[in-house]
């Protein structure tokens, strides 16, 4: 019963924040100062620029008091406009292209960029958690430590140049930018993205590597590790399997709800390593000052970012009845 | 003023836990790189340490330089010199070499520390007063006004916080004419400050809630104080430890994501920065990598003196970030 309140309290929650966020991206364009209209379609005075004007005014209902404008944004946003385009148009001298076409090519990429590099943090963060837990106080634990320490002071894009500089230009092991999808070439793909998930997941390696070392040190003083080890189990055995499970929980929702920071990383990371995922989208639609295309682009990272997260925290609750009980308790 | 109580053997910090086994550890050869090894290690132990003034000594530093860029001995940053077009470090009359246009770098790495540190002080600084103002109220009077306060918080948490910034600093600043760098200034000030609300908000407003249950605050309500006296003498002190440590970390996190709108294309243009002298410095990476190099390098020691300091003020007074 507590469980299902605590589910709608949540789910109640969820949607307040979609709704905000919604409104914030939706009201994006009317921030801009002057008339949106004449940024969107820096034109000189002519009788076709008039008339784009006045279309793009008309689509966008920039007319309309505030809430018909959020809500006809919402309205084609999920259900599309009258064309079936969901997320708007570039709009262009040319004509206009709508921005789902670019939205269906970057965001797949950014998803890659993502998952490698927090994979990549995992697979590299846990034993060095693990083992410097182990060896607490030895020297390894200590230089280990002082690295992560000061691998987190290196700002992204620092890394990123450092990395594309002294292992693509310098060593010339991997070229220092560019991308090829992977059903292109594998191989040339693996090499592209090896620097970007790299510089990506440095700052999550330190920060999970210190989590996860400050809880196994804790729970390698429980009485169960005391016991299975005066039962002869070997140390690899007790520490990957006994005590790995309990300390890792902080970590496990630390790296769920990391999704923030690596969206923001991952729109630096691209624009260094010439990625074309949602970073370089975005940067080149504030570039080209094509606001439709930057308030959908904003739009689905927040919404992403929004329901992975309060996935996250679900699952959580549900998984381990502790934090269960501590929230239906207060 | 009682003592916060610090001594929770438990500690759920990120940090290394104390009161470990690795604590009762045999003296060694006090080697230099154990010693410094020593002082990263002795972070969560409260001390100052050697580090500690280090990072003290280079903020102060920093900032001084950065102060008093119109009255030191330095060329103008702004005028190029044929003769250090893309020279590396420790040229006569240029210590640190110059960048793709001929410009002083040593000036223009001290007039930059001006622009960054003025933008993430100044965007800390005013989150910090709106963020612990809101934080203060939500935790003191609780309820309604927390409900609404926390939502607040969690919304603007909502956006990732890069992509937050990018956005408002585009809409305001880049409008059809070409903005002034001082608006553009003060509209990543704004962009920067908006970000930090929520993140000293939620400190301030849990720190807030366990010290409005103290004795003394009781105390003082029964007294007959009112909320707002209360609230600025009673638990507003006990508060700002908290919000310091957090804020320390603000302004690390503020001047990289100066450094991160830069890189984007939509920081500061006509004055120095360190992030459009790293962005401007990126096609010349190949040929003279020193004019990425050396704002890098002062971002990173600004970061982890920031960092460090974040720490200790951390350890110090047992911050932590309240539930989960």
């Amino acid at each position: 019963m507590t469980l299902a309140r605590e589910l709608g309290k949540r789910f109640l929650s969820l949607a307040v924040v979609l709704f905000l966020v919604t409104l914030f991206t939706a009201l994006l364009i009317s921030m801009v100062p002057g008339d949106p209209v004449d940024t969107l379609v820096p034109l000189a005075e002519s009788e076709e620029a008039d008339a784009l004007k006045a279309q793009v005014r008309e689509d966008l209902n920039l007319d309309e008091p505030l809430h018909v404008r959020y809500a006809s944004w919402l309205r084609d946003f999920v259900f599309g406009d009258e064309r079936g385009e969901h997320f708007g148009d570039y709009f262009r001298v040319s004509g206009r292209d709508p921005v789902s076409n670019r939205l269906a090519e970057a965001l797949p990429v950014s998803l890659q960029l993502m998952v490698y590099s927090q994979v990549l943090a995992l697979v590299v963060a846990i034993p060095l958690g693990v083992l410097t837990a182990y060896r607490a106080g030895s020297l390894f634990d200590k230089v280990t430590n002082t690295g992560a320490f000061a691998l987190m002071a290196v700002p992204t894009f620092v890394l990123g140049l450092a990395l594309a500089y002294y292992i693509g230009v310098w060593l010339n092991w991997v070229p220092p930018s560019g991308y090829v999808p992977f059903g292109e070439d594998p191989v040339e793909h693996v090499r592209r993205m090896v620097l970007p998930s790299l510089t990506l997941a440095a700052g999550q390696i330190a920060v999970y590597m210190r989590l996860l070392r400050s809880d196994m040190v804790a729970t390698l003083q429980e009485d169960f590790i005391q016991m299975a080890r005066s039962k002869g189990i070997s140390d690899q055995r007790v520490l990957w399997r006994h005590a790995l499970r309990p300390s890792s929980l902080t970590l496990l929702t630390v790296a769920g709800m990391n999704v923030g920071t690596l969206i923001g990383g991952a729109v630096v990371v691209e624009v260094i390593f010439s990625i074309p995922g949602m970073g370089t989208a975005i940067s080149q639609a504030i570039f080209e000052r094509q606001y439709v295309a930057l308030q959908s682009f904003v739009a689905v990272l927040a919404i992403l970012y929004v329901v992975v997260n309060f996935a996250v925290d679900i699952l959580y609750a549900v998984v381990d009845p502790r934090i269960r009980h501590a929230r239906a308790r207060n | 003023m009682p003592e916060p109580a610090t001594d929770d053997p438990v500690a759920t910090d990120a940090e290394p836990a104390a009161g470990t086994p690795a604590e009762t550890e045999a003296p060694t050869e006090p080697t230099t790189v154990d010693a410094l090894v020593e002082e990263v290690e002795a972070a969560p132990t409260r001390k100052l340490g050697v580090l500690g003034w280090v990072s003290i000594v280079w903020l102060v530093g920093i900032t001084l330089a950065a102060l008093l860029a119109s009255w030191l001995p330095l060329p103008d940053p702004d005028r190029s010199y044929l003769e250090i077009v893309r020279v590396g470090p420790v040229q006569p009359g240029h210590l640190l070499g110059g960048d793709g246009n001929g410009r002083d770098m040593l000036s223009r790495v001290i007039f930059g520390a001006r622009t960054s540190l003025w933008i993430s002080v100044g965007a800390v600084g005013l989150g910090s007063v709106v963020g612990g103002v809101l934080g203060l109220v939500a935790g003191y009077f609780r309820g309604r006004v927390d409900t609404v306060v926390s939502m607040l918080f969690n919304v603007l948490l909502s956006i990732p916080a890069l992509v937050l910034a990018l956005s408002l600093v585009a809409v305001f600043a880049s409008a059809e004419q070409d903005v002034s760098d001082t608006r553009k200034t003060n509209v990543i000030i704004l962009a920067l400050a908006i970000v930090t609300v929520p993140l000293i908000g939620r400190i301030a407003r849990a720190s807030t809630l366990s010290w409005s249950e103290r004795e003394f605050v009781r105390a003082a309500e029964v007294l007959g104080a009112s909320h707002l006296r209360i609230m600025v003498r009673e638990v507003l002190p006990n508060v700002l430890p908290a919000m310091a440590s957090i804020a320390l970390l603000g302004i690390a996190v503020a001047i990289v994501a100066e450094g991160s709108l830069a890189l984007l294309g939509v920081g500061v243009r006509d004055v120095p920065s360190w992030g459009n002298m790293i962005a401007d410095g990126r096609s010349d990476l190949a040929r003279a990598p020193h004019i990425v190099a050396v704002p890098s390098i002062a971002t990173f020691l600004t970061v982890m003196a920031l960092n460090y300091l974040g720490d200790v003020v951390r350890a110090r007074f047992d911050v932590r970030e309240g539930g989960l």
